[in-house]
């Protein structure tokens, strides 16, 4: 389990960043990705592994409409 | 095409002659009164105390309404005024966004105050003209056109001689009669409504701009609450201003350096960042479409759902294919977002002018959400249609949609029937019926004339004709205060339930837009969280709207490095330059808190009046239960998981075992009383009392303890 945005997603092995995206459908694309509170840059979404427990924050930064 | 006889003599009601002054740091610091039924004309001016606690735009607009009407002052009475303004920074073309004016007025649909905020040329011209606001007051009994001349300095009432009664060929003939030629159009703004306004209670008011490049007269809209139904009772065709000569200095702000400056920061970063982040200034606001579908916020079939299988087809994606893409689309100059989208040469399919190829302004979100995803209807060339008429009829493309989507549930529950439509088979989905019925309230026939009415008015009629079940039609139609709602679903977002229910003018998410901040990023995970949240993002933005500027600047585009601030949401970079182009034109300095405290005062206002004319107290901040939770059994079950979850997370309910029915009635008790206590902590981090009136103590901590407000608030504490 790790938590997102402070609620409960189920960890599974090998998830980074970008596939967390997808599986929340993320899309929206200005946003801030903290993992444990250190920034992950756009750049590396792809490489960087989630580990289980993990505390990660996605900010979309929008307060539009 | 009409000839030039507008001009003549014989058509002149009353004439009034003034002397074109020169602006002084953003204010001509006087205005403008014409009544329609008695032919007075006068200027007014524009007092200290209007201007330290009232700033202008939205802030002037109701205290000239609250000084003309009187409690029992209904819309329709001659002594309702509809007051459009500027602001102290409305005009400037250095920085993006300041084209904008405020309409005011009591609204048929609310019976108290509306405001709306709306882009063409109009505000800027008219203070150009030399006036911060004007006032329309009376009745006239017989159609008229207002005309502002700010070469010349005269202002008349004149007969109308058009024959023409929908937006588009108004504005177009009135920027041919009142320019001296091509060139001279773009000197020259109309406002006008359609032919619906005379029979709707949603009319809706067009201010036009001429586009140099296409040599096309647009339209931007004063949509919510019906201004342009006031604005046809008033039996006004036209209200034209005409001013040449615009350029960068005509505020003459006190520090031309630091309003230049701050303009070209902007501009940079818009060039800069804009494909990367929201793609303003290729699809305008309906880039959001896909955006709200993938969060199910995307409202379809009356808000019941909020995503849809079919939403990629009225994509921004579509809908970039159909715009012209690479045009200057501000609203107003110097705005590089340019958001104002277009589609050129649209063959028009059904109604009066179909064949003709028509300039289309849009689609904009609310219009591609409405018409489309929450009628059922995802065909972009019927989303492009309804969006052209509804413009040119004068109708509120929002209210229209959330109206017909309230009927078309309705129709499919057996409520009302094709005996009921004249025909109309009101199903969701039905892109004709849809069109047609927009056609009925363009004529003010059929069905199409009592659907104008709203939601509120409907579910009178459908209980009262028709047998309806009260319960069920407060709960799935979408309207509060009278007001329809825009097109966002809330129903995940308790913070979003009070952006729009603890709102002055109704269900509009132009006050607070907290969905993402609350249901996505959980960052007001508190009631006083999401109180703090309810008294700052209104306050902010109700700060454009005492300036004559647009919100979108703000945050549609952030700058690069915004993701590095404490509150990233703010936009602090941007709060910074409002602060620096308030002074440069002003030359007051303000800061962030000033900003907040001079809209609290104009906030406190709008809530007072509501309480004069009878609203504004807690039992109008409730909402429909559609905006909250599921209402029916289909809507539960097809998100099951995730409200049986939150019963047992949050409400301490097991659902195992039960039935939907169950489930569904303590889903509803918690939502309910979330939604009460929500209200408790916005009313005192506002500084309301319980009821929602604004306390003495805090008219006395805003300096608003004016003896009007207090009169009117005093014996409720
Ligand atoms: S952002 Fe769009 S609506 Fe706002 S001023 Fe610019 S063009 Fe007009």
């Amino acid at each position: 389990m790790i938590q997102v945005n402070g609620r409960n997603f189920t960890w599974e092995d090998g998830l980074t960043v970008q596939r967390l995206i997808e599986l929340k459908r993320y899309i929206y694309p200005h946003k801030i990705v903290r993992i444990n509170d250190r920034i992950i840059q756009e750049e590396e979404y792809g490489s960087t592994l989630i580990s289980s427990g993990d505390d990660v924050k996605v900010i979309h930064l929008m307060a539009g409409g | 095409m009409i000839s030039d006889e507008v001009r003549t003599q014989s058509n002149i009601i009353s004439e009034y002659r003034y002397t074109t002054g020169k602006i002084d740091k953003g204010y001509n610091n006087r205005t403008l009164y014409v009544n329609v039924g008695t032919g007075e004309i006068r200027e007014k001016p524009v007092t200290q105390m209007m201007k330290d606690k009232l700033i202008g735009g939205k802030g002037f607009g109701l205290w000239y309404l609250w000084n003309a009407v009187t409690p029992e002052t209904r819309w329709d009475d001659p002594e309702n005024e509809i007051v459009i303004s500027t602001g102290p920074l409305g005009g400037i073309t250095q920085y993006p966004g300041a084209g904008k004016s405020l309409v005011v007025t009591i609204s048929p649909l609310t019976g108290m105050p509306m405001d709306s905020n709306v882009g063409g040329h109009f505000g800027p011209l008219l203070k150009f003209a030399g006036f911060d606001s004007i006032e329309l007051q009376g009745k006239s009994e017989e159609d008229v056109i207002i005309f502002i001349d700010g070469n010349e300095g005269i202002v008349k009432i004149e007969k109308s001689p058009l024959k023409v009664s929908d937006s588009h060929l108004i504005g177009e003939q009135m920027a041919h009669v009142f320019s001296e030629n091509e060139e001279d159009k773009k000197n020259v703004s109309v406002v006008s409504t359609g032919s619906a306004a005379e029979h709707a209670f949603m009319g809706l008011l067009n201010f036009t701009f001429y586009d140099a490049r296409r040599k096309k007269i647009r339209m931007k809209q004063a949509g919510r609450g019906g201004t342009g139904t006031v604005f046809r009772n008033k039996r006004i065709k036209a209200l034209v201003v005409r001013f040449r000569g615009v350029n960068r200095g005509l505020n003459n702000p006190v520090n031309q350096d630091i309003l230049n400056e701050t303009g070209v920061k902007m501009h940079r970063e818009i060039h800069e960042n804009d494909a990367k982040q929201n793609r303003m200034r290729e699809v305008g606001t309906a880039g959001l479409i896909e955006i709200m579908n993938a969060y199910d916020l995307l409202p379809t079939h009356n808000f019941k759902y909020g995503s849809h299988r079919d939403a990629s087809k009225i994509s921004s994606e579509i809908f970039k294919k159909m715009v012209t893409q690479n045009m200057p689309d501000g609203c107003w100059y110097g705005c590089s977002l340019s958001c104002a989208k277009a589609v050129d040469n649209f063959e028009l399919k059904t109604g009066p002018y179909k064949g003709e190829k028509v300039l289309v302004d849009g689609p904009e979100y609310e219009n591609a959400a409405g018409l489309g995803a929450n009628l059922g209807i995802f065909d972009p060339q019927y989303v492009i249609e309804g969006n052209f008429y509804c413009d040119t009829y004068g109708i509120d493309t929002i209210s229209f949609a959330t109206t017909t989507a309230f009927i078309m549930e309705c129709f499919e529950n057996g409520i009302i029937n094709r005996e009921v439509t004249g025909g109309l088979d009101l199903k969701f989905g039905n892109r004709e019926a849809a069109l047609e019925l927009l056609h009925q309230m363009g004529r003010g026939e059929g069905f199409g004339k009592i659907a104008g009415l709203g939601v509120r008015r409907l579910k009178q009629i459908f209980i009262e004709k028709y047998g309806a079940d009260p319960g069920f039609l407060n709960d799935i139609g979408m309207e509060q205060k009278g007001l329809e709602y825009s097109q966002y679903l809330p129903k995940e977002s308790l913070a979003q339930q009070g952006g729009y229910g603890l709102t002055n003018k109704g269900p509009q998410h132009d006050e607070a837009w907290l969905i993402f901040m609350d249901m996505v990023n959980n960052q007001l995970p508190t009631f006083e969280d999401k109180a703090e949240a309810l008294h700052y993002f209104p306050m902010f933005r109700t700060w454009f709207g005492l300036n004559g500027l647009c919100k979108l600047p703000w945050n549609d585009i952030v700058p690069a490095d915004n993701k590095k601030e404490a509150d990233p949401t703010k936009v602090p970079g941007h709060v910074r330059n409002y602060v620096s182009i308030f002074y440069a034109v002003t030359g007051i300095q303000v800061d962030n808190d000033e900003i907040i405290r001079q809209s609290e005062r104009v906030y406190n206002l709008q809530r007072i009046f509501n309480v004069r004319m009878g609203c504004g107290r807690r039992v109008n901040d409730r909402v429909p239960y559609r905006s909250q939770g599921p209402v029916t059994v289909e809507e539960y079950e097809s998100r099951a998981e995730r409200y049986d979850g939150q019963l047992l997370e949050l409400a301490g309910f097991d659902p195992e075992g039960k039935t939907t029915a169950e489930k569904m009635a303590v889903l509803r008790k918690y939502r309910e009383d979330q939604y009460e206590k929500l209200i408790d902590a916005v009313y005192e981090r506002r500084g309301w009392t319980n009821n929602g009136i604004p306390t003495i103590k805090k008219l006395k901590e805003l300096g608003m303890d004016l003896p009007e407000l207090l009169a009117v608030v005093e014996k409720l504490q």
